[in-house]
This record gives structure tokens, C-alpha cells and sequence, in this order.
């Protein structure tokens, strides 16, 4: 083998109570790319992060260029050659490309003259590696790609060696990608050492030369690419799991046509698949079609997302975060409006220029419970009757004129502390003086209560004690039992598989794949979730 | 509102101001010391004035008045999340809703009666004061404008164009002063010393008038609009968390223009104070920096129309007390007054929370001291 770039051994790393990285182990080889794959909060992004000298690693040792080093900050890990680019640029908008490349670099004098002397080194390294960009332009008005050369040549220009990348393509085009591999092949060329985080399959096979699969903290997989597949990687990556959610539904009904609907993961016939089976199941309570929204940089977060939401059925939203999950929820809740889709709820149609909001859909009795727990569910200063009414305090029962009916609030807060076990019971408590599982109860217990046919439910149990996982879990499952429909976005992969009847697995703002329950395997999952169907 | 968790409500609300004005008072003490005066007795003179004669006490609740209106029109736009700095402008434009009124009916419907002519005039100054946030509100709200920008824009305004009216439209032809004709007789908010004398009670004439009794009632009206409302739920719930009031499908342009026309609205009632209760005809400069020291008086009084009474009244004390200390007192001047009462501002305004920290932890101490049956 090759001379070693780095070798990290033996690293742990714990936050409190969870053991982020459990003895890992990396070699990698001196010019390769080096792909590391694993699920949110496999312990890949903290394995970089105490190479690049963000995080310090309790105990193990790092070397590189064959030199045991210490890495204690950014500043330290530039000295040992090694660079990294982040997921979210680290730029200042406001001033021009080459100004962002001396930021942090900056002599005390001579300002002037190092600026020459930069912009004479980029246009060289410009020359060899062919990554472009225009250094007299402001960041703000360069184009996202172009961001991220930027931020790749400042790594460079630096002198790294070694370069890390996480999740270098999460914000980018198709096109945008394929110019970005090319560039990072020429990279490798050159002698540059590239280490790739990502959780695209499809990315590792096409670019690296290795590839280390973490689990749970640990490396479960460490091969040359040649002698692996995306199968094998996928069923690295989400491990053995056991499906529970259909047993907890077989209890309750007898066939509906779901267990034996032909589902083809993401193939070209999904659609006519969904709408034959709306001929033998009772008619969706929401339809969503071609959804499509696009960030404000204008890259599509949601790229012709179609669903169907029937009554008495979980459907379980899997997914690497950030692949368009929340904005998948937020449009569906009138939060966020489409660029183009169409939507119906309850024989109401909406259409981008009309969209439903989040007056209309509490009215057509669709109920959200959000993700972002502490700033959109509650609102933290207020008292827990107020939170518990967020939403529905215009309707007549919590008003008589231009009065709120103080009385009838606490009331209703009092009765879902009851029904859903919030602790403390305590009406006048502040909404931030509550733990999150108590938090989420009540978030939970309001929608709940206002007896939703639907109902959009994010993250459901973040942050939430193991404790009231199972409660939570157990009230959804009633209101689907009741007749009513769940679309639940969770990162965690054990909770959609152990309530979900059907999953819908996301990746890059696209439906990857639709599996009933029962088809839910490992390989299966992960293949979607990596990207690798299309 | 900022609430500090780690203390008892009793101690964040009651003992942390107190102590924050004891501070205050003590540093105030050490200047005074060092331009060579005694402190006690000159405190002790300042709360006689303002205190210690009818005449002191009707002038402290004078400007207590003015005050209460400054302080509610930046505590109602501050818990709808927007930091109103146009009480200056606002109030300005509240006088002149009031002197239109006046001068209109002295223009073209001469003897009207006062129950019509001060009500109308009271109407006047908060239609104005609240046009004059509504701009601002509108272009925070439709086009994002910040309002601490355009606030502070509008006060420069107000001021160039009660100028502009005073020096071209109203003044008052055949003098040199910038000043509008006097209005008729009607039109005047009663003084309290001509209601006392009503009723038989003698009280020395001051400008204190039945404008104090409009300051109680705008206290209990902000306190029902922010808490027992329901307007008053969708302003705050946008105020503290507007992610939150978006889902909750509250529009955030409706509550930025409730609170703007309703802080502005309160803010023009100093017009009334002034103009309608004091000097019976339109004059520039009458709010004299009442505006800003609102800002102070509603981060004193933590935003809470209770606070904001008990922080106005601290005010008047400070301003009816400083007046009579620079007549009194030789070498104790005006900017002497004005140094009290920024050390108030600083230590129980912008300081307020220093003392948190050491309260806090000796708060620990003691309660588990007490848990365990052993006193520190």
C-alpha cells in the first residue's frame, strides 16, 4: 500500500451520554479519495470534525504525512495540511472572493501588496487545477457551485494536503455536481488527498477509491470500491432492523389492499400504481402532486414530490435529514408556498397561486405538530394555557368578543394535561419550564384535541425521553385507529419502522422509493435513502 | 418581556429594582460628593419637592402623566417584537391633532361647548400620533423597513414640519414667537386644582389636569389589550416567537400595525398634557425629549404597565425634584439633574441585570441552606 495521509486510531469521542465515535480506526491513503458513509449521527461528521481540530477526541492518536500530530483548532490542522469544506459555506457575503480568501490569512501589513501576491497564486493554482472562480465578485452574487470552489481553492491555497468534504453536493445542481467530481478527480491527480462525507451511494461508487461505512460510532465496513457494491454498502449503513409497524396494524383491520399494492420503488409506473390503488381503498383525505419549492438560492428542496394520505393508515417519511423532509411538511401545512404542485384536502384544491395556509388547514381539520419544537410549536415566554391554545385561539370557544376566556383556556390545558400525562400539571407553568417530552405532549395533546383528520408530525420524539416515546407513538397509533391519517417525518429510522404502515423514503427533494411496512428491509432502505434508485 | 428564570418572581420584580435603584442613588451620592455637596441633604431635598407640598406633588404627577404615555407607546410596540424610538414624533403629532382641533373650531365654529370641543381634541392628538407610527409600521410591515430607522426618521419630520407650520400656516400673525393663536376658553382639559375647587377642596394652581385621569386609563387599557385580549395574544405571540405566530396563522402585518397605531395613539395623548392642559395654544419643542426618556421608563418598567407607573412616577419625582434642587440649591445646576437621571437609566435600565448573578446564587445558598435545616 501507498504512504498513509492519515491514520487515526482508536478514537473516542462522548457529548455526555452518547458515545459519538467508539474507537475508530481510519487509514487513509496518500492521494485517494476516501468516501465515508453512514446514517445522521453515525459519528462520521464528528470523526472530521476532530480531524479538522473542531472537537477534541478523548482518547486515540492522528497522524499525518506519517507525523503523530495534535490538532487543537482550524489553525492547527492548516499547519498539518489538512482543509476542510463545509456543508454550510463559512464566507462573509458581503466582501469579494479574494478578500475571502485572505480573511483569517492576513498579514498586519502590507495588505495591499499580500492581496497582489494572493490573487498571483489563485490565478496559478486557477491554471493547474481548473477550479474557476472570479475573485472581484462579492460571494453573495456567486452562484452556489462557484461558492463552493471558492471555498475548496482557500483550503488549497492554504497548502492542505488533505482535503475533507461534508456533503460537498447537498446544495448543488445535477450539473453542478458532475463539474465538481471533475474538478475533485483532478484534485487526486495532482497528489491532493480527499476525504468525502456524504450518505450518497451513488457518489461514493462514482468517485472514490475506498469507502468506510460508519454505524452507531463505529466503522462497520472498510473496503476498496472494486470490491464492493451499493447493496452492500446500503445494508452496512442501516444495519439489521425489525420492522413493527404493520404487526402493530394488523391488529385493527382486516386487508386493505396496502399489503398487496404493487409498489415498484421509484419506477416510472409509481404513478399509475398509486392511483389504482385509490380504487379499492377508501378516498385520500390528502393529495399532493408534483409538489416543487425551490430555497432562496434556488436550488430545489422539493422536486416533484407526489403523495397520498388515506384514512387509517401511518405513513412514515425515511430519509436522510435535510433532502426536503421539513419542506415537505412545511408546504404541506401552508407554511411554506410551492413553485409549482398541486395539493387537495378533503375535495379542496389548492394550487401555487392559492395555496392552503395554516388557518385553512386547521379549518379543514389537518393538523401539524412542526419539527422546530421550541420556535414554532410553542412559544417559550408564555404560560402553558396560552401554548396549548397556539393555533386555535380565535375560535369561539377560547373568545366571547374581543376578551380571550382566560377560564376556558386553562380548562383545556388542565384536560390535556390529564389525558396526556404532562408534567407538571401545571397550567400557569412558562412553556420553557417543561422538559421537551412533556413539551411534545402537550404540542401532541393540542393538535390532538382539536380532532384532526389528518394530522403532519415532525420529528415526533426528539428530544423526548425514552419514557414518553412509547405514549406518543401509542396516540398516533389511535388516531390512526380512529380513522384518521399520520404523515410522520422522523430521522430516526427505528421510529418510522416501528409505527409507520407505509414508508415514503426521501432523497435530494425527490420520493426515492414507497414501500409498504412489510417490504421495509435494510438493503432495500438503504439503497433509497443513499440515492441509488434513478 | 425579559424575565430573568433563575430568580423568585418576588425577587426579579420587587427587590432586583430596588436594590438597582439603590445603585443607583449611591453612585449619585459619590457625584454629588465630589462637587463638594452634601448628599443627604440634597436627596433629601429632592424627594421634598417633589413630594413634600401640594404644589410639588401636582407637579411630579404632571409629568408622571406625560411620562405614562411615552413609556406604554414603546411597551406595546416592544412586545409585538418592534422597538418604537418615534414616541418624539408621535407625541409632537398628537399636539397638533389637538391644536387642529382647537384652532379649526376657533376658525369656523366659534362656542362650541367644551364637552364637545375636549373630547374631539383628545380624539385629534391620538389620530395623529397614531397616523404618524402607522407609516412606519406600514413600511415595516410591507416592506420591511426597520422601524428603529424610520422611527428616528419620523421624529426629524414631526419636528420640520411643525416648524414649517408654525413659521408658515399657523402662527400667529402680528407677533415674532413661534407659537399658533391662543385657543378659545372651551377649549382647555380642566386643571385637577378647578375640579378640587369644584368640590370644595383648595389646592394651589399647577398644570396638572384630568389628562392624569386619561394616563389611568390608558394604563388599564394597555394592560387589558396586551393580556386580557385577544388581539392583545396575537401581538405578543408575534412579538416573542413569530415562526410560532406563522404557524399559528397569525398575519405579522396586522400585529405590527396594531401595535404601531396604538403606541402611536398613546403617545399622542402627551399633545393633550401639554397642549390641551397646559399652554391652551400650539407651540414646537412642547414634548422637549418626553419621547425618548418613554424608552427609558418602559425598560425600567420591564414593559409592564404596572412597571412603567411605578417608573414614571419615579421620573416626575426626578424631574419635579431636580427643578426645585437647581433653584435651591447653589451650584447644583440643571445637568446635575439630568446626571441623576442618567445613572438611574444606566443602573436600573441598561445595568439592570448585573446584579442577577450574585442575587441568584445567594438565593441558591439560601434555599438550600433552609432545605437542609442549616443557615448559611
Amino acid at each position: 500500500m501507498t504512504a498513509c495521509a492519515v491514520r487515526m486510531r482508536g478514537i473516542h469521542k462522548r457529548f455526555g451520554a452518547v458515545h459519538a465515535n467508539r474507537g475508530v480506526n481510519l487509514t487513509v491513503a496518500a492521494g485517494s479519495v476516501h468516501g465515508i458513509v453512514g446514517e445522521n449521527g453515525a459519528g462520521k461528521s464528528t470523526l472530521m470534525s476532530i480531524l479538522y481540530g473542531f472537537y477534541q477526541a478523548d482518547e486515540g492518536s492522528i497522524e499525518v504525512d506519517g507525523r503523530e500530530v495534535r490538532i487543537r483548532d482550524s489553525r492547527e490542522a492548516m499547519a498539518a495540511g489538512v482543509g476542510m469544506v463545509h456543508q454550510h459555506f463559512m464566507l462573509v457575503d458581503t466582501m469579494s472572493a479574494l478578500d475571502n480568501m485572505l480573511l483569517g490569512a492576513e498579514p498586519t501589513w502590507r495588505l495591499h501588496s499580500a492581496r497582489a501576491e494572493l490573487r498571483r497564486r489563485l490565478c496559478a493554482l486557477m491554471e493547474q487545477t481548473g477550479l474557476q472562480v472570479r475573485l472581484d465578485v462579492a460571494v453573495e452574487d456567486l452562484p452556489v457551485g462557484e461558492r463552493q470552489r471558492l471555498e475548496i481553492l482557500k483550503a488549497l491555497v492554504r497548502g492542505a494536503k488533505v482535503l475533507i468534504l461534508d456533503e460537498p453536493t447537498a446544495v448543488l445542481t445535477p450539473d453542478e455536481t458532475t463539474a465538481l467530481f471533475a474538478a475533485l478527480r483532478g484534485l487526486r491527480e495532482r497528489g491532493t488527498t480527499l476525504l468525502l462525507i456524504t450518505h450518497k451511494l451513488k457518489e461514493i461508487m462514482s468517485l472514490c477509491d475506498r469507502v468506510t461505512v460508519m454505524r452507531a460510532g463505529e466503522v462497520v465496513l472498510e473496503r476498496e470500491i472494486a470490491q464492493t457494491n451499493i447493496d452492500d454498502l446500503a445494508q452496512a449503513m442501516v444495519g439489521r432492523r425489525v420492522a413493527t409497524g404493520r404487526r402493530a396494524a394488523a391488529t385493527d383491520d382486516g386487508p386493505r389492499g396496502t399489503a398487496h399494492r404493487p409498489m415498484p420503488a421509484g419506477g416510472p409506473h409509481r404513478e399509475d400504481a398509486a392511483v389504482g390503488a385509490t380504487e379499492v381503498t377508501p378516498g385520500p383525505l390528502m393529495k399532493a402532486e408534483g409538489l416543487r419549492w425551490l430555497d432562496p438560492l434556488g436550488v430545489p428542496r422539493l422536486d416533484g414530490v407526489s403523495l397520498v394520505l388515506r384514512p387509517g393508515e401511518i405513513v412514515g417519511v425515511a430519509g436522510v435529514s435535510g433532502n426536503g423532509q421539513t419542506e415537505l411538511l412545511d408546504v404541506l401545512s401552508g407554511l411554506k408556498v410551492p413553485t409549482e404542485g398541486r395539493l387537495s384536502v378533503d375535495g379542496e384544491g389548492f394550487s401555487p397561486a392559492l395555496w392552503i395556509t395554516p388557518a385553512r388547514a386547521r379549518e379543514l381539520r389537518v393538523a401539524h405538530v412542526p419539527e422546530d419544537r421550541l420556535h414554532r410549536a410553542l412559544v417559550l415566554p408564555f404560560a402553558a394555557w396560552e401554548s396549548a391554545v397556539l393555533g386555535y385561539q380565535q375560535q369561539q370557544r377560547f373568545g366571547r368578543w374581543a376578551w380571550m376566556r382566560r377560564s376556558a383556556m386553562r380548562a383545556a390545558t388542565a384536560e390535556m394535561m390529564d389525558l396526556y400525562d404532562v408534567r407538571p400539571r401545571n397550567p400557569d407553568l412558562r412553556s420553557s419550564k417543561f422538559s421537551g417530552g412533556n413539551q411534545q405532549k402537550l404540542v401532541l395533546a393540542r393538535e390532538a384535541q382539536a380532532g384532526p383528520r389528518v394530522m403532519l408530525v415532525g420529528q415526533p420524539t426528539r428530544g423526548v425521553d425514552i419514557g414518553a416515546i412509547e405514549f406518543i407513538h401509542a396516540r398516533l397509533r389511535a388516531h390512526r385507529d380512529a380513522g384518521g391519517a399520520v404523515l410522520v417525518v422522523s430521522s430516526e429510522l427505528d421510529e418510522i419502522l416501528a409505527i409507520s404502515d407505509r414508508v415514503i423514503v426521501m432523497n435530494a427533494g425527490r420520493v426515492a422509493g414507497e414501500l409498504p411496512i412489510e417490504d421495509c428491509h435494510e438493503a432495500a432502505l438503504g439503497r433509497l435513502m443513499g440515492g441509488a434508485v434513478h | 418581556m425579559s424575565t430573568n428564570a433563575s430568580l423568585p418572581r418576588w425577587m426579579d420584580l420587587l427587590l432586583l429594582p430596588l436594590m438597582n435603584l439603590a445603585l443607583a442613588m449611591a453612585v449619585a451620592s459619590a457625584v454629588v460628593w465630589a462637587i463638594g455637596l452634601e448628599p443627604g441633604p440634597v436627596i433629601g431635598l429632592l424627594f421634598k419637592g417633589a413630594w413634600g407640598s401640594a404644589s410639588g406633588i401636582s407637579y411630579t404627577l404632571y409629568y408622571t402623566t406625560t411620562f405614562v404615555f411615552t413609556g406604554l407607546a414603546v411597551a406595546v410596540a416592544f412586545h409585538a417584537g418592534l422597538f418604537n424610538i418615534g414616541g418624539e414624533g408621535q407625541a409632537a403629532m398628537g399636539g397638533l391633532g389637538t391644536g387642529l382641533v382647537a384652532l379649526a373650531a376657533l376658525q369656523w365654529m366659534p362656542g362650541l361647548p367644551a364637552t364637545i370641543l375636549v373630547p374631539a381634541m383628545v380624539l385629534g392628538a391620538m389620530l395623529f400620533g397614531a397616523a404618524w407610527a402607522a407609516v412606519p409600521g406600514a413600511l415595516q410591515a410591507w416592506r420591511g423597513s426597520h422601524v428603529v430607522i424610520t422611527t428616528i426618521m419620523f421624529n426629524f419630520l414631526a419636528a420640520a414640519l411643525m416648524g414649517y407650520l408654525l413659521v408658515e400656516v399657523l402662527k400667529e400673525p402680528g407677533t415674532m414667537d413661534l407659537q399658533s393663536r391662543a385657543f378659545e376658553p372651551a377649549a382647555r382639559m380642566p386643571g385637577v386644582h378647578e375640579c378640587l375647587l369644584a368640590l370644595g377642596v383648595d389646592w394651589p394652581a399647577t398644570p396638572l389636569n384630568l389628562t392624569a385621569v386619561l394616563a389611568v386609563l390608558a394604563i388599564a387599557a394597555a394592560w387589558w389589550l396586551l393580556w386580557k385580549s385577544r388581539s392583545g395574544y396575537d401581538l405578543r405571540a408575534s412579538g416573542h416567537a413569530p415562526a410560532a405566530a406563522q404557524y399559528a396563522g397569525i398575519d405579522p402585518r396586522r400585529q405590527v400595525m396594531l401595535a404601531m397605531l396604538v403606541s402611536g395613539a398613546f403617545a399622542g395623548l402627551v399633545g393633550v398634557n401639554e397642549i390641551a392642559g397646559v399652554h391652551q395654544r400650539l407651540l414646537p419643542d412642547f414634548v422637549a425629549g418626553a419621547g425618548f426618556a418613554g424608552i427609558a421608563v418602559s425598560l425600567i418598567g420591564r414593559n409592564h404597565p404596572l412597571g412603567i407607573t411605578l417608573a414614571s412616577l419615579l421620573f416626575g419625582t426626578l424631574y419635579q425634584g431636580g427643578a426645585e434642587l437647581a433653584f435651591e440649591v447653589p451650584g447644583f445646576s440643571r445637568d446635575m439633574v439630568f446626571t441623576l437621571q442618567g445613572l438611574i437609566v444606566l443602573f436600573a435600565g441598561a445595568l439592570s441585570t448585573v446584579l442577577v448573578g450574585p442575587l441568584a446564587r445567594l438565593h441558591r445558598r439560601w434555599s438550600s441552606g433552609a432545605a437542609q435545616g442549616v443557615w448559611p
